[in-house]
């Protein structure tokens, strides 16, 4: 048997797929997607076979845990609840953590008004009054749960799907089933707030596994942009070196690497070429992505007043609408500053402030350009805030300890039905009571818009077909598709 | 339409794949007419039947099992009539009925498990097995090695003929022997991570005797350089970092464990000892400073700081970790999965895990980092540790020790006199004289503690200078092990005992309980059949590129196959038998004709084996992040070749660690080193889990939060920006240049010749020569323009007498281009 005719037939039919799925491919691109020590087993047939709803995915990350009693699960019998015990039927001995293990629980409501908003009518709370113009659009799910209790765990099980670091991220994913969309910018694309309005209090760490490829190869890992210096590190031609000079080195440098391969015969070399042709595009492409200076005043104002600072939430939004214009296909935003242990109200209306208008502006701008349709949206934390209070506990001042048996969050755009809440929880925002959606739900949920199904999409790991969605039946919510 | 399209291609990509992957082992396994079950069958079964129909109970269906042949539930066992394999019988084996059935109420694997149905070829290999008789073999993997026979009708050293009998088997034959300065720039890289200097390479040119290469390798093998590339393995193995790595990722200090490392490749402490010291260092009757040190191996664990976690699943979280590491470092096994479960495919139960537990669960330390105050938080150590003193800093702790405890004596005399004066009811608290008194003893109060400070300051400084080392300690009462119930700290199941996995050579009988030393000495002992094997695979790993088992990281039966069975055999029996003598083993393979192949060959030829598992050329592969770094450093003169000592931090772009850092971790900025610790090598880099160094991780270096056996090798544009605009990268470049252009004993018509000779070993071509002589002529030219360009290039630079800033700027940039060149960075 002649193995070389199957090795290029691979690749014909990788192409083939490739092309057949919509998503063009460069030959650049294409020598990425043949690495070095080829993995045994190459991703099986994991398409659901039904055309996708969503292209791609912007994920707005909320670090340290939003309270859901405050800005989303309106639980207005709660009020006559205040300072009284939590009742025993209600916590059922859940686990706490360390820092309210043992101490008596008092039911803290929430101080903030909610009305109802949109066709839909969907109560909003007052700290929302952008996104509140959006609620049509937005399906909030008030079921959300986890299994992790504190925050480095309960990240990196949203993110990866498990609590054990080192598990490959939701974009890594992504990039590695569905492959690239553009030939000039990465395919998963995370961003960061350099500055949040909640204070420092409690600010919560971020790490690289987060958006890592764990086993999987790392050229599926997220891209970190910075928000000082260099978008992408190492963009830059370093000082004393133009586009002119370092055209005319990498044409030697090409023109010996060409030789080398002559005389080698590796086809690696040719991808190494290929890649350092590569980043000098990127060198003009991302700098045009992340100049904003064209962008229209009206559209500025859209996205709020912070949008002029490098490093904000509100530019990050409009860097990733600009993303998704330029066909990158997973961009994740990670907004920190939410861990409100204590003096919840003074902490949280500034964070609010930070993602309200933006996170509206992004649905409306995209809405407006017609890719809210293929383009899903996802804001989530890692886990809720208990009812109980922490530390104070006045009508006005009071706090929320770490709580995974429910939180809340919301979709919109690619394929889901706006204007409705999902899931149920108990008059204490504390047990889900119906239609429960845990973190692998979610993650089925997302794949299965993007065309993926998610038992399929596998890659062996440790002896084990590894899966964004774990070893746990998870479910794809139907429910919240249109 | 579209489905049914994407459909067919999609099977074609499967099936293409499947060809393609597998040719090396199922061209050869339909070629020899024997099928066999372990290299041919069992990954199938594996693949498709185990999960269902394998060694984990939990998901068992039809009570069968088809990794065992007899047994109440084995293959060949009789249930309602119904026999799933019977020997030599297609027409009467179940299985075979099932895994060629087109009805999906039927076929096996069944439709809703998502496992692909086995295609012709595999059914092929399963009848012709089942015909064969159906023979069962033990996992080869968990038998004792035994010394293979060496293959007659083939020449050379035994790895050759190993080797050659494959190549022979698949119609190949060996190449030839790669030129003489490809050779020392590949061994020199191999077993240093360093060039070899251009007088390492004339001395070896010059040299032709028979020995010649033997010498370098030799020469190699006494550098203290091998220990710190050797080291640099190990430590991705057992995720060695300078950082917690959870929650706050606070700084921990565990260099003193690096350096051991280094200093135990570099003293070829056989392996067996440095296996023993790591698991059980601490056990030994009288240990040594080293021994302790190397124990820390069970602290390189990710620990959370205390404050928001429970305690009790820290605790069990951080046991889980350490078995983990030596399943993965010690056993080549993923023993991870029988925390919640008994393994889906291999024999390794949960009982097996938690028994292994007990020997790692008995730590006399907390499972949570403490306090932000005192000098252990800030020399980044938790109890148990030593301090690694020198001289007389013993004494000097003793004593201001006691000078501590001297001083604590009249601070509590004095707070007693004022309590006993604020207890005195009879006293007028008015009175002057009372107030007098209680001023004077505040007064008394604040000076003697002003004392005690002032020591205690004095102990604190003298700490701080000490470095310390984290050690294993074992509680004195042995605490009780228990199954956890779907892996929950606080559900605790069965109480089991301290036991090696039953699926492997018992431990011998010794008193209750056994210890940690007991199962160093199981792991090393001869009978052992993973522990010789899943090292010297590593080790072969390193200097081919790829492992004879490809999965480094895992034996088991989802792991691959070996490519050269019984090569692995006679390298892991002759690894034992020469008393695990590491240093050996890397020279007996890297003289083998096989290892100094020429790594050229045609692109159909790589592409017939890309990764080179067959070995009929040498291996080429890119090289990993330190070694590009340090090959930067040292090609360019930078390299600081100091040992040993705390871990450094080379400049990195701004913000990194801001932008993931809390508030209150400690670092939470990245503060650059100075001076020539900048140059260190990348073996002593700071490592922080949360964020490690860009240069690093684009380039794929591990995380440090898992143990990783090997490492992927991508190639990616990132990857090309850091090696093209690193502005540390591009320093060094300019200073290989400054050499070159102010060496006297370089002429100026043979620079080009010194510095391609410098960077790559090799003397370019006259084609090479005239590309480099026209760009620095056009790069002269423009950089002569653009006077303000060639000034920011040389920025801080003195230039020689005769250097313009445009000749250097020109030369800073071809020597960037040879850093940027492919076969700079890979080993070939």
């Amino acid at each position: 048997m002649n193995d070389t005719l199957h090795s290029n037939e691979w690749a014909q039919a990788r192409r083939q797929f490739l092309k057949t799925t919509g998503m063009g491919l460069g030959a650049t691109v294409l020598g990425a997607l043949l690495p070095q020590n080829t993995s045994a087993r190459e991703p099986k047939n994991f398409m659901t076979g039904e055309p996708p709803k969503a292209k791609r995915v912007i994920f707005l990350f909320m670090a340290g845990a939003p309270s859901q009693l405050d800005m989303f699960d309106y639980k207005p019998d709660l009020e006559k609840q205040f300072n009284k015990p939590l009742p025993p039927s209600v916590s059922m001995g859940q686990r706490v953590t360390a820092m309210t293990r043992g101490k008596e629980q008092f039911v803290a409501p929430s101080m903030y008004k909610f009305a109802p908003q949109g066709e839909c009518g969907i109560p909003m709370c007052e700290l929302l009054p952008h996104l509140s113009t959006v609620a049509d659009d937005l399906c909030i799910v008030n079921s959300f749960n986890t299994n992790a209790i504190n925050h480095d765990p309960a990240k990196t099980f949203l993110c990866t799907g498990s609590e054990i670091p080192g598990r490959a991220s939701m974009g890594a994913w992504l990039s590695y089933g569905l492959g690239t969309m553009n030939q000039d910018l990465p395919d998963f694309v995370v961003l960061t707030s350099a500055y949040w309005t909640g204070g420092t209090r409690n600010v919560q760490a971020l790490y690289s596994r987060l958006w890592g490829s764990g086993p999987l190869p790392s050229k599926y890992q997220g891209v970190k942009f910075q928000t000082a210096g260099d978008p992408v590190l190492f963009l830059s031609n370093p000082q004393g070196i133009d586009s002119q000079i370092r055209r005319r080195m990498l044409d030697t440098v090409s023109e010996v690497n060409r030789g080398d391969f002559a005389r080698i015969g590796d086809p690696e070399i040719e991808t190494t070429i290929a890649q350092q042709e590569m980043a000098f595009r990127m060198q003009s492409s991302v700098p045009e992505l992340t100049d904003v200076s064209g962008e229209p005043e009206h559209i500025l104002d859209l996205y709020g007043p912070e949008v002029t600072k490098s490093g904000s939430f509100a530019r990050n939004c409009l860097l990733a609408r600009r993303m998704v214009e330029r066909g990158v296909r997973f961009i994740q935003i990670f907004h920190r500053g939410w861990d409100h242990h204590s003096v919840l109200p003074k902490q949280l209306p500034g964070q609010c402030f930070d993602i309200d208008q933006p996170s509206a502006a992004l649905i409306s701008d995209l809405k407006q350009r017609g890719l809210l349709e293929d383009t899903l949206i996802v804001f989530a934390g890692e886990f809720g805030r208990t009812a109980y209070g922490q530390g104070t506990l006045k009508r006005d001042d009071y706090g929320r300890d770490h709580h995974p048996r429910c939180f809340s969050g919301w979709l919109a755009g690619g394929g889901i039905k706006g204007g409705q809440i999902y899931g149920q929880t108990d008059d204490f925002s504390y047990n889900v009571i119906e239609n429960p959606v845990a973190v692998r739900d979610l993650h089925a949920t997302m794949l299965h818009q993007l065309g993926i199904d998610h038992e399929r999409l596998t890659f062996p790991f440790q002896g084990l077909d590894q899966r964004l969605t774990g070893v746990e039946p998870a479910r794809v919510v139907h429910d919240i598709l249109i | 339409m579209y489905s049914m399209k994407l459909h067919h291609i999609q099977n074609r990509i499967r099936s293409a794949c499947f060809l393609t992957l597998s040719v090396l082992i199922i061209s050869s396994a339909a070629r020899a007419e024997d099928v066999k079950f372990n290299r041919d069958i069992r990954p199938l079964l594996s693949d498709r039947c185990f999960h269902c129909h394998g060694p984990g109970e939990g998901n068992r269906q039809a009570e069968l099992r088809l990794d065992q042949a007899d047994g109440p539930q084995g293959a060949y066992r009789e249930a309602d009539g119904v026999i799933a394999i019977k020997p030599g019988s297609l027409n009467e084996s179940e299985l075979w009925a099932r895994i060629t059935s087109a009805d999906p109420d039927v076929v096996m694997p069944p439709p809703d498990s998502h496992k692909e149905p086995l295609d012709e070829k595999e059914q092929e290999l399963i009848k012709k097995w089942i015909e064969a008789g159906a023979p069962y073999e033990d996992f080869w993997a968990f038998v004792t090695p035994s010394m293979p026979e060496l293959p007659q009708n083939v020449d050379g050293a035994p790895i050759d003929r190993f080797v050659r009998r494959r190549l022979a088997s698949e119609g190949l034959s060996p190449s030839a022997r790669a030129d003489k300065r490809t050779l020392i720039r590949r061994v020199t890289f191999d077993l240093t991570g360093l060039p070899p200097t251009r007088e390492e390479v004339h001395a070896f040119l010059a040299d032709d005797s028979p020995q010649a290469f033997e010498k370098v390798v030799d020469r190699l093998l006494e550098s203290p350089h091998y220990g710190e590339h050797m080291a640099k393995y190990w430590l991705d193995l057992v995720r060695f970092a300078d950082t917690n790595g959870i929650h706050h990722d606070h700084y921990r200090d565990l260099s003193p464990y690096r350096d051991w490392v280094i200093r135990a490749f570099n003293d070829n402490l056989p392996y067996d000892d440095f296996t023993r010291y790591q698991l059980a260092g601490d056990l030994y009757p009288e240990p040594t400073r080293d021994q302790l040190v190397a124990s820390g191996f069970n602290r390189l664990h990710l620990i959370i700081d205390r404050g928001t976690a429970l305690p009790e699943e820290s605790f069990t979280r951080n046991v889980i970790d350490r078995v983990t590491s030596v399943g993965t470092a010690f056993m080549g096994m993923t023993v991870q999965c029988a925390v919640c479960h008994d393994h889906k495919y291999d024999p390794f139960t949960m009982r097996d895990f938690y028994s292994l537990s007990a020997f790692f669960n008995n730590i006399d330390a907390n499972p949570e980092t403490g306090g932000r105050s005192g000098t252990d938080f800030l020399r980044g150590l938790q109890t148990p540790y030593i301090n690694l003193t020198v001289d007389d800093q013993d004494a000097r702790l003793n004593e201001l020790a006691q000078q501590i405890e001297q001083a604590q004596v009249p601070v509590a005399e004095v707070r007693k006199q004022q309590k006993e004066l604020a207890d005195d009811k009879e006293a007028d608290k008015e009175s002057d004289e009372y107030k007098q008194a209680a001023a004077e003893l505040a007064s008394r109060l604040k000076q003697v503690e002003a004392e005690l400070k002032a020591i205690e300051k004095t102990r604190d400084d003298l700490l701080m200078t000490i470095p310390g080392a984290m050690v294993m300690k074992e509680r004195s009462e042995v605490r009780p092990t228990h199954i956890l119930v779907r892996g929950a700290y606080d559900n605790p199941g069965e109480e089991v005992h301290r036991a090696s996995p039953a699926f492997l050579p018992p431990m011998p009988d010794s008193e209750e309980p056994r210890s940690r030393m007991d199962l160093a000495n199981w792991f090393v002992s001869r009978e052992n059949p993973l522990t010789a094997r899943v090292t010297v695979n590593r080790f072969w790993q390193q200097l081919f590129g790829v492992g004879i088992v490809r999965t480094a990281e895992d034996f088991g039966a989802q792991g691959e196959w070996p490519t050269h069975p019984d090569l692995l055999d006679y390298l892991a029996v002759r690894f034992m038998e020469s008393g695990w003598d590491v240093k050996a083993l890397m020279k007996e393979i890297v003289l083998s004709e096989t290892y100094q192949q020429t790594s050229s060959a045609s692109r159909e030829q790589f592409l017939q084996d890309p990764s080179n598992r067959l070995l009929a050329r040498g291996s080429r592969f890119r090289m990993d992040s330190e070694v590009i770094r340090d090959q930067i450093l040292a090609s360019s003169g930078l390299l600081n070749e100091e040992l040993y000592g705390k871990s450094v931090k080379p400049p990195q772009p701004e913000g990194l660690w801001q932008a993931v850092s809390m508030p209150s971790s400690y670092p939470s900025a990245f503060a650059a080193d100075s001076g020539d610790k900048i140059y260190r090598r990348s073996v002593y880099t700071f490592w922080k889990r949360g964020m490690p160094p860009p240069q690093m991780t684009i380039l794929n270096a591990p995380s440090r939060e898992e143990c990783i056996a090997r490492r992927e090798r991508t190639n990616t544009p990132l990857q090309a920006l850091l090696l093209l605009n690193e502005t540390e990268y591009l320093k060094a470049a300019r200073q290989l240049a400054l050499n070159i252009l102010t060496d006297s004993s370089i002429s100026p018509e043979n620079r080009f010749d010194a510095v391609v000779e410098t960077v790559t070993t090799q003397l370019p071509t006259d084609a090479e020569r005239k590309a480099y002589q026209r760009l620095v002529d056009d790069l002269t030219n423009i950089y002569g323009k653009s006077p303000e360009l060639a000034n920011q290039l040389c920025q801080g630079v003195e230039l020689p007498d005769g250097v313009s800033a445009a000749d250097l700027s020109a030369w800073t940039m071809l020597a960037s281009t040879l850093y940027n060149l492919d076969v700079t960075k890979t080993r070939q």
